[in-house]
């Protein structure tokens, strides 16, 4: 039976799988694949709910599924069930089925219908495996599944400017959520010595023994978990993306920043309840923080003027609310409250439309011209003030600019100084003098040794800054992201020796999909002239499949959790030591921001308006 | 263009080409690029596009294919080319046309200037200033979305903001020299272009131009509201001009903000003067090669259709015995429906007029707080018609309550109504059905309310407006609806009027499907009040008198067609007399099969329906589809429209038009002069060619004069559509409602002498400049012989049609189900 749970996966991968497969003309197949599926779906999640609901069964977790070993390091998958994957996947369910069978028509013509589906399908995917993952690393699969179908549904409508715009600034704050995730993990790995289940941290003694001795490892990882959870949920100070996330067809915006989406960091918290439970200050932090994003959101959200940004914000304040709940051990009024407000806001938004003729219907027959609101009682220079920064809602999207895209640019612009040349002569030789000391340890220093693996890390840092900020040549920067990843590898195997199965995991995939993503930018630059990343090209109009080789690649080279170089990271990650903070942190932001450059290179290269005026191409503001 | 700046003429000029659509509610089709229709149609598209980067055509390659396709005849492409180019250059061009590469991108002129900002500043001024820009301008407009609304609003646009930013310690600025120069209240546009551009004058239009075009949506908007007040229900004051005010200091201050230590203006570092915007237009040879194509294109479908009207057979001396008469109006939606009619009742007679039948006036529904406008959009009435005695309710719908946003209702609501939301999601996706949140136009009047239509004392005002028709004004209303459609003798029994209009979910676009010669509404007011006047014994006395006597037995009834469900109601249908009574009901049976036919001619444009079904069958689905949240597109409004006739109904009775064409009904003998054909004129050029034209326009460049796909779209404030949340609003028509549409300019046809048509097009300038320069095409019929007139650089020549013959529709039901796409024009069988 535990293996049963199985099919909750197996039946979205399958119709993805299928949904890929299938031409993109045959739009009626297209959707009955979607229909089909997730329509089985739903009536087993319904079954197994009723009868988990009522049969008063236990939780079930399957055993551990697939298994990486390599000295002492363990990375599994396994799956389970209980009250809170059962609400999850009862909302779930019946929202992904109803979105799916309303996009049927609503998307008929549409050109990217066929995207659309393998889109949702991917997410539902992603959906799934957070909501039945028994432990962090099945679950940042699904993770950054999300995250990705995310991205791509953003940019749905690619050759359009803010709709690209938006879904790099997404995908950017989603990597700040990543690092928390990566780090939580790291830690947690060393703290358990070896991954765990939830199931298992809600075994108090087993936690407490571990707890014990490391009060502030406890809350280390309970901050870095609470963090990329506010970033997914759009927790304060990470609010802003949300309304600009709803670029994409109206079913699409629905149900992942209306419902579901939204909601998987509340799943997060408590899905990980039991092991913050004790730790008082960070149930006082995600109270308080959950106050400060529900009164600022309702405020922005009574300011609003446009209906799909009202609806974002006033859901992000019911969010807050559950994460008050959650902090307050409240779970099932979370979870209830959770499965109304993502009802809610799903049929809220996919009737938006609809506004305008009520409204004005409305407006029509009851119309008063000074209705006053509770701020008119304000002193007058507190409302204007109030107002003034609900409009600009309280800066937090220029912040995201301020304090996270722009420093990293900044410093990025700081190694202009570093051409294609010289960059890589530098690369190589440092590299290779770094590979020769490898081999021939004894004749370092103990010092040296010791700080070597800083040092390498640090030009990962660089390298990535360095393709990040670049803004000419596409393939020097891709290759430069690449290059990461080596560095990272280097400075890994003075820290502790590695493996060369290893050390294989890791850079085997990264090698692979650098080439041929490189071999496309080459392609594409002789077909067409520029690729370079000081505008957007929007390629994918007239190359998609040149696009969608790519994208594979990119999910490639950033170590995307279904590439084998996922494993590697993790793998990576367990051979820094504990009190390595500097190092782990350095070794994430070079993985993050190596993401963000590659999103960053796809994004110019193949999205946006397309640079040829021969088309019908919108403006750059619509 | 002189050196110097003058700021009012500049501001002007910038209306004149700004997109003027009017509020969602108001929706009314017009011309996209009305500020070009002084230049001749080829040249003045052209020059659009040159100018501000639009696609006015086609693309080359879709040309070549609908010419591999045949869909532009080789005949028709010969005869273009050596009419245009000479038989000795026919070959030459054809080749041209047909296989020659160009270069055709040709980056437009808007935005040469203020790209130097990014090029030679390495700033990126759009995407600093648009997101704050266009939030304040929503909240400012905004008519009901927002719960807490803009403080101050009553004070104008930019005093309202002044007065924000005196009295706060926070601000939109994020430095001090704007925010002085705002609070300071009297700087001009002049100065902040100097600040900005620096001291060459003759650089500020272009300026103000680039920077009005880069958001011309909320331009347009602005515009339209500053010029027409009153059509926001919440009314606002604002201008174009405060607009710019504000955006040139919202600009100073990202500058000031990113260049802390200083900037130089713009024209100081400028190293090569962008061309001038309006500087004379350079064609090439590509633009000659796309204004052939596109005429060969227009006229390989125009001269079927005139092959087919020339077949015109002329009918028999009118019966006595007509079983009944019915007013439509003259969109082209009602063309498919009026053929299933005729031919399930050959005794019955429709007629073509604008659906507001004559009867211009105001519209207030009981309870409700405003007017609504019932007629054309250029006529402002006088007349104030009320509704009363109504027992209609207002249905609400929780899930629109703004109470959800709060967080403490917005808790309650989200644990309760939340659930309730699930369920009618799946309600609303597996069993559709009228909602509070549908537009429905059977909601536009309650059928069971009195009308004050009639008034007994002028003094009966209210704000300036009469309440209701006197007798005499009602007959010389119905005088001219009879004499300009030639309907004076015989009257049936039963005369009905249509009005029409529609019923969609989800579309805030629905004003676009409704009457456009009722102002964007429904036409069942003016439907009922058409049929009452003509009821009325003391109109029908003065009418007698002026030689249209109307006999006893006539019923005039007022009724309203929905187009998109495919329905009809009837009002006032307790008056009928019993004999009455039952040719009425008799005539409901031959309506409703009418009905049920046409929802299948419709029906073989949508996909998703499967066509090969009993009528019966798809009308329920076409009905859903009304309903559903879930579709775009509940019907296709007037896409493929491409002619107009004006005449006899003998001249396109035998014809199968594919519901193309908007059907005015004239009788050249009634009215010998062109009194009555001039008014005809004046309103069909407008409304036809203006929705013509947003179609065309719409269809060629989505994108840039269309409104994109709907799919993404968010209301905007209610009164436009944006993408995302701080996108620029979108004018035009979105994808959904053009994708089938053939862009091809109208054809105008008229029956009567040329010399008359010529000199009644002349009396009216306006009406003469559609013609004269070419944004319709016009085509005379002599009523007698059928010999056809082309009009050309202010003449009439005789055309005769290449086409050698139409092929006869043997069996109607498999006709159209043979494709999906246009049908060829075929002659009916029963002609």
């Amino acid at each position: 039976m535990n293996l049963g749970l199985l099919i909750f996966i197996v039946i979205p991968l399958l119709s993805f799988f299928i949904s890929i497969a299938i031409p993109e003309r045959k739009e009626t197949a297209l959707s009955y694949n979607s229909y089909f599926f997730n329509g089985v779906h739903l009536v087993l999640s319904q079954l197994y709910f009723f009868y988990f609901l009522f049969g008063k069964h236990a939780s079930v977790t399957s055993p551990k599924l697939w298994i990486f070993e390599a000295q002492g390091f363990e990375f599994f998958l396994s799956f389970g069930f209980d009250k809170i994957t059962a609400v999850y996947l009862f909302v779930g369910s019946i929202l992904t089925f109803l979105v799916t069978v309303y996009s049927r028509y609503y998307l008929h013509r549409e050109p990217g219908y066929k995207r659309f589906f393998n889109t949702i399908q991917f997410f539902y995917l992603g959906y799934n495996i957070v909501i039945f993952a028994s432990n962090l690393e099945t679950m940042f699969i699904g993770w950054e599944i999300i995250g990705i179908s995310s991205f791509l549904l953003v940019a749905f409508y690619r050759n359009r400017y803010l709709p690209v715009k938006n879904a790099v600034k997404i995908f950017s704050l989603y990597r700040v959520g990543d690092v928390g995730f990566i780090m939580a993990m790291w830690m947690a790995h060393h703290l358990f010595q070896g991954s765990m289940t939830f199931q298992q941290l809600g075994d108090l003694s087993i936690l407490n023994e571990h707890l014990k001795s490391h009060t502030w490892t406890g809350v280390f990882i309970s901050v870095m978990i609470l963090i990329s959870a506010w970033v997914k949920s759009g927790q304060f100070p990470f609010c802003s993306w949300m309304p600009r996330a709803m670029e994409g067809p109206t079913p699409s915006s629905a149900i992942f920043y209306g419902s579901l989406s939204v909601n998987i960091g509340v799943f997060l918290m408590l899905r990980t309840f039991p092991f913050w439970e004790h730790q008082f200050s960070v149930r006082v932090l995600i109270g308080v923080m959950g106050m400060v994003t529900t009164l600022i959101t309702t405020g922005i959200a009574r300011v609003q003027s446009s209906i799909k940004s009202q609806v974002a914000y006033a859901s992000l304040a019911q969010i807050g609310l559950i994460f008050i709940e959650v902090a307050l051990g409240f779970e099932n009024l979370a979870l209830f409250h959770f499965a109304g407000n993502a009802f809610l806001r799903t049929y809220q938004l996919l009737v938006s439309p609809s506004v305008v003729s009520y409204m004005i219907r409305e407006q029509f027959y009851n119309f008063s011209p000074r209705e006053k609101t509770i701020e008119d009682y304000f002193p007058k220079k507190i409302r204007n003030t109030l107002y003034i920064l609900c409009m600009k809602e309280w800066n937090l999207d220029t912040l995201m600019y301020e304090y996270w895209w722009n420093p990293l640019k900044r410093v990025g612009n700081k190694l202009n100084f570093l051409t294609l040349k010289k960059a890589l002569l530098f690369f190589i030789s440092v590299y290779v003098i770094g590979l020769v000391f490898l081999f021939h340890q004894q004749v370092l220093s103990t010092t040296t040794h010791l700080y070597l693996p800083y040092l390498f890390s640090a030009i990962g840092v660089v390298t990535v800054l360095k393709s990040f900020a670049e803004r000419q040549h596409a393939r020097l920067a891709w290759t430069l992201a690449v290059m990461n990843h080596f560095w990272i590898a280097l400075a890994i195997s003075f820290n502790e020796p590695l493996e060369l199965k290893e050390a294989t995991t890791y850079l085997l995939g990264v090698g692979v999909a650098g080439i041929i993503g490189h071999a496309c930018l080459q392609r594409i630059k002789t077909l067409e002239g520029s690729v370079d990343l000081d505008q957007f090209h929007g390629h994918s109009f007239k190359r998609p499949m040149f696009a969608l080789v790519f994208l594979l690649c990119c999910l490639g080279v950033s170590g995307f959790p279904i590439t084998l170089s996922f494993v590697g990271e993790d793998l990576i990650f367990s051979h820094i030591r504990q009190d390595q903070t500097w190092l782990a942190g350095c070794t994430a932001l070079s993985i993050i921001v190596d993401g963000l450059a590659i999103i960053r290179i796809y994004a110019r290269v193949f999205l946006g308006p397309h640079a040829k005026s021969v088309y019908e191409m919108a403006y750059r503001s619509s | 263009m002189s050196n110097s700046f003058d700021e009012s003429r500049a501001i002007s000029r910038l209306k004149h080409i700004l997109p003027t659509q009017s509020p969602l509610k108001d929706f009314i089709h017009h011309n996209t690029l009305h500020g070009f229709q002084e230049k001749k149609f080829l040249a003045g598209i052209r020059e659009a596009s040159q100018i501000l980067g639009y696609k006015v055509s086609l693309r080359l390659d879709m040309y070549r294919d609908l010419f591999g396709d045949g869909k532009i005849s080789e005949k028709i492409l010969d005869r273009v080319l050596t009419e245009t180019k000479g038989l000795d250059q026919l070959s030459v061009w054809k080749k041209k046309l047909i296989q020659a590469q160009y270069n055709q991108h040709l980056p437009p002129r808007i935005g040469s200037l203020r790209a130097a900002w990014k090029r030679d500043y390495g700033v990126d001024l759009d995407s600093l200033v648009h997101p704050i820009l266009f939030r304040i301008l929503c909240s400012f407009l905004d008519q009901g979305i927002a719960i807490w609304g803009f403080p101050d609003k009553d004070l104008g646009f930019l005093q309202a903001i002044r007065e924000l930013e005196r009295n706060s310690h926070s601000s939109f600025f994020r430095t001090k020299r704007a925010k002085q120069l705002l609070i300071s209240s009297r700087v001009s546009i002049k100065e902040l272009l100097r600040i900005l551009v620096g001291e060459d004058e003759s650089l500020y239009e272009h300026y103000l131009f680039d920077q009005q075009f880069a958001h011309q949506g909320w331009s347009g908007m602005v515009s339209v509201v500053e010029d027409h007040p009153i059509t926001l229900l919440d009314t606002r004051k604002i201008s174009l001009r405060e607009l710019i005010l504000f955006e040139l200091l919202l600009e100073i201050d990202a500058l000031d903000y990113r260049f802390k230590g200083g900037w130089k203006p713009l024209s100081e570092s400028l190293t090569h003067r962008p061309q001038a915007l309006f500087s004379d237009i350079e064609f090439t040879e590509l633009h000659e090669v796309l204004s052939l194509w596109q005429v060969a294109y227009e006229w390989s479908y125009y001269d079927p259709v005139l092959k087919g009207i020339g077949a015109a057979i002329d009918l028999p001396k009118k019966s006595r015995d007509v079983t009944f008469q019915a007013f439509f109006c003259i969109d082209d939606r009602e063309c498919s429906f009026r053929r299933h009619i005729e031919t399930l009742d050959s005794r019955c007679e429709t007629l073509g007029t604008p659906g507001f039948f004559g009867m211009e006036f105001f519209f207030q529904p009981q309870g409700g707080k405003f007017y609504s406008k019932l007629c054309p959009a250029p006529v402002t009435p006088k007349h104030l018609v009320r509704e009363y005695e109504s027992c209609k309710e207002l249905e609400r719908d929780l899930h629109f309550t703004k109470h959800s946003h709060n967080f403490f209702t917005g808790w309650l609501i989200s644990q309760t109504l939340g659930f309730w939301s699930a369920f009618k999601l799946f309600l609303n996706i597996f069993k559709p059905s009228l909602s509070p949140a549908t537009a429905s136009s059977f909601r536009h009047m309650d059928t069971t309310a009195s009308l004050t239509i009639e008034n007994k004392n002028p003094n009966n005002r209210e704000n300036g407006m009469q309440i209701g028709f006197s007798i005499d004004e009602m007959a010389d209303r119905l005088e001219a609806l009879f004499k300009s459609t030639g309907l004076i003798d015989p009257f049936a029994k039963l005369v009905y009027f249509f009005g029409h209009g529609s019923t969609s979910t989800n579309n805030p676009h629905y004003a676009a499907y409704d009457c456009g010669a009722c102002g964007g509404r429904a036409g069942s007011v003016n439907a009922r009040v058409a049929a009452y006047a003509a009821n009325h014994p003391q109109v029908r006395e003065l009418l007698a008198k002026r030689g249209l006597p109307i006999p006893e037995e006539a019923k005039f009834v007022g009724g309203l067609h929905d187009t998109t469900r495919d329905e009809v109601i009837f009002f006032d249908e307790d008056l009928l007399s019993p004999t009455q009574a039952s040719l009425h009901s008799a005539n409901k049976k031959i309506f409703d099969a009418a009905l049920s036919l046409n929802a299948k001619e419709r029906a073989r444009r949508f996909p998703t329906v499967n066509i090969h079904q009993p009528a019966e069958k798809i009308h329920e689905q076409v009905r859903i589809r009304s309903v559903s949240l879930f579709e775009p597109r509940p019907e296709l409004n007037h896409a493929s429209n491409a002619l107009c006739i004006i005449g006899r109904r003998a001249l396109t009775k035998h014809l199968f038009l594919d519901r193309r064409a908007f059907l005015n009904s004239f009788d050249y003998r009634i009215d010998p002069d062109g009194k009555y054909l001039l008014n005809i004129l004046k309103a069909a050029t407008n409304v036809c060619g203006g929705i013509n034209l947003e179609y065309f326009f719409s269809r060629v460049d989505v994108q840039k004069l269309g409104a994109g796909s709907k799919l993404p779209h968010n209301v905007m404030g209610l009164f436009g559509v944006a993408n995302g949340i701080d996108g620029d609003l979108r004018p035009g028509l979105p994808r959904q409602m053009i994708e089938i549409h053939d862009p091809i300019r109208l054809m105008m046809v008229v029956e009567h002498l040329p010399e008359i048509v010529l000199s009644t097009i002349r009396k009216d300038a306006d009406t003469y400049q559609w013609f004269i320069k070419e944004w319709i095409n016009l085509v005379a019929i002599h009523p007698e012989t059928h010999q056809m007139f082309l009009f050309k650089e202010g003449d009439f020549t005789e055309y005769q049609p290449i086409t050698e013959h139409l092929s006869f529709i043997t069996d109607m039901d498999q006709f159209i189900e043979s494709s999906t796409e246009n049908l060829p024009i075929c002659l009916l069988k029963s002609a």
